[in-house]
């Protein structure tokens, strides 16, 4: 089954930014299409328990989605792109079985971000999760109360984790941040330009008052019997275990720029470049969010709101937007470098530890490869499911490697979607 | 809340959860830990929570590698566990 819907906008991803884009370009009077992975809006950050409210910052942007009149598709991925279908730009939806081809004027790739995980012994023990990751879980409906859990990884996503997870009635342990003390105090001590911020983290804080919150503290390995029992942490002079239930271990967010590789976006290590207008590389398609590089939901907010006016071709950047866009820039800089990760890190896992859960390819099949590409033609790294999403990024940690290029489908996608006609790309 | 229970199997047991609740949620709520099997035969579960580790996957209603993590409870379905690969 497919059929062919024809848009002005095109907004791949529902989170922050996704949902500012499509508001501010309906509210121009573009008919906008929003395609969303999940089957409620708002993205991973302002996801809902089931039956909970909607996080006010998230309310506001979710009506006038609907009063602009966007047309959702719900639990709906991109899988391919095509820009050969001038002037429109071709993207291969599948939702629901369904297979969608969007032909859109404009493109605005908010396509987010998601978790860097890195491997140690042990990683791929159930229970072993990602701190974004349980997070998720909880907003989806797991049950922590009781559960003994460690949290450990770094970045201040790991404060909302923490205090969701004794709100929930989670026995936490320790919350283990890998950067240094000092590194922490500095940052801390710089919050105070940022008032908002301030007040978030204090708040976030004060919800897990009874946990210890140690910087300079890492996990090296992770022990059970079909599950996590035990995790080893250390502080670089000590080394001691923790039992428990749960492990939830994330070492920040990387961006999610499939899409922007198929399509033939120019990317950093940050992210998918953008201009001031968020214009990406590519003639009419933009992009805002984490995509982009990351720096939380008021930054991609803003970049959104720029990258819907700008497709819907309202000609220049408020500068009001402009100026938030740059202190929100700012703090996200003084976050990525107060929260480097220590070299320690990159030497966890050992020749027998997995890098690619897909394939189950361990560290010692790596180690003459020089770059992904070789890893991947002889030891099948990166061929499974995941595409290489959880190897790739840690590669680029661990080694240095830049991810492969992007093939379509960039998610699995059904057989028939794979067999229509229309796909000019060889 | 007890009103809005929905009724489902995993491998032949009756799992009972929410409506609205993942998929994922349900079946650790559930005591289930090991979703899939390896290619190395290893038992593995939910890692990344939001459909990009693929670790896990299971049979739904008859549709093999669907994501439970991305998939909200509904009453009736029929989950596999233990699918290899």
């Amino acid at each position: 089954m497919s059929r062919t819907v024809e848009t002005d906008v095109a907004v791949v991803g529902a989170g922050p930014a996704g949902l500012a884009a499509a508001a501010r370009a309906a509210e121009q009077g573009a008919c906008v299409t929003l395609i969303d992975q999940a089957w409620a809006p708002g993205g991973q950050i302002w996801r809902r328990r089931p039956g909970a409210g909607e996080p006010r910052a998230a309310r506001g942007w979710m009506a006038r989605v609907v009063a602009a009149g966007v047309q959702r598709l719900a639990v709906a991925e991109v899988i391919d792109g095509d820009l050969d279908a001038a002037p429109a730009i071709g993207l291969t939806v599948v939702t629901r079985g369904e297979i969608i081809h969007l032909r859109a004027r404009t493109v605005v790739l908010a396509t987010g971000a998601r978790e860097l995980f890195l491997p140690f012994p042990g990683w791929t023990l159930p229970n072993v999760l990602g701190a974004a990751g349980l997070q998720a879980l909880i907003k989806g409906g797991l049950a922590v109360r009781g559960r003994r859990v460690v949290l450990a990884g770094s970045g201040p996503l790991l404060l909302p984790v923490a205090s969701t997870l004794a709100r929930a009635g989670a026995r936490l342990a320790i919350v283990a941040e890998q950067t240094p003390p000092a590194s922490l105090r500095a940052f801390v001590r710089s919050l105070w330009r940022s008032p908002a911020h301030l007040a978030a983290a204090m708040a976030m804080r004060g919800g897990f008052a009874g946990t210890p919150y140690r910087a300079g503290t890492w996990v090296t390995r992770a022990d059970g019997d079909g599950r996590i029992q035990q995790v080893t942490l250390t502080d670089g002079a000590r080394t001691w275990r923790e039992s428990c239930d749960l492990l939830a271990c994330g070492y920040g967010l990387v961006p999610s720029t499939e899409l922007a590789r198929l399509l033939g976006c120019a990317l950093s290590r940050a992210g998918i470049t953008v201009d001031n207008a968020q214009r990406t590389s590519v003639d009419r398609v933009f992009a805002a969010g984490e995509c982009t590089g990351i720096g939380g939901a008021p930054l991609s907010v803003v970049e959104g709101e720029i990258a819907g006016l700008a497709a819907a071709r309202v000609a220049v950047v408020p500068r009001v937007l402009a100026a938030r866009r740059s202190a929100e820039r700012a703090f996200a800089a003084r976050v990525a470098d107060a929260f480097a990760l220590r070299d320690e890190l990159r030497a966890l896992a050992l020749p027998d530890t997995i890098i690619c859960r897909c394939e189950d390819v361990r560290r010692g099949a790596l180690d003459d490869a020089h770059e992904a590409r070789d890893a991947r033609l002889h030891a099948r790294l990166g061929m499974g499911a995941c595409q290489g999403r959880v190897c790739g990024a840690a590669l680029e940690v661990l080694r240095g490697w830049e991810p492969g290029a992007a093939r379509p489908p960039v998610f699995p996608a059904p057989l028939a979607a794979l067999a229509e006609p229309n796909r000019p790309r060889a | 809340m007890s009103a809005d229970l929905v009724e489902f199997t995993v491998d032949g047991r009756v799992v009972r959860a929410e409506r609205g609740v993942c998929l994922a949620a349900a079946m650790m709520n559930a005591g289930i830990v090991a979703f899939r099997v390896s290619v190395g035969g290893e038992a593995r579960g939910p890692l990344c929570g939001m459909g990009i580790c693929f670790e896990c996957r299971v049979t739904v209603s008859g549709v093999p590698h669907q994501r439970a993590c991305l998939i909200a409870c509904e009453p009736g379905l029929t989950v596999e566990t233990g699918a290899a690969g």
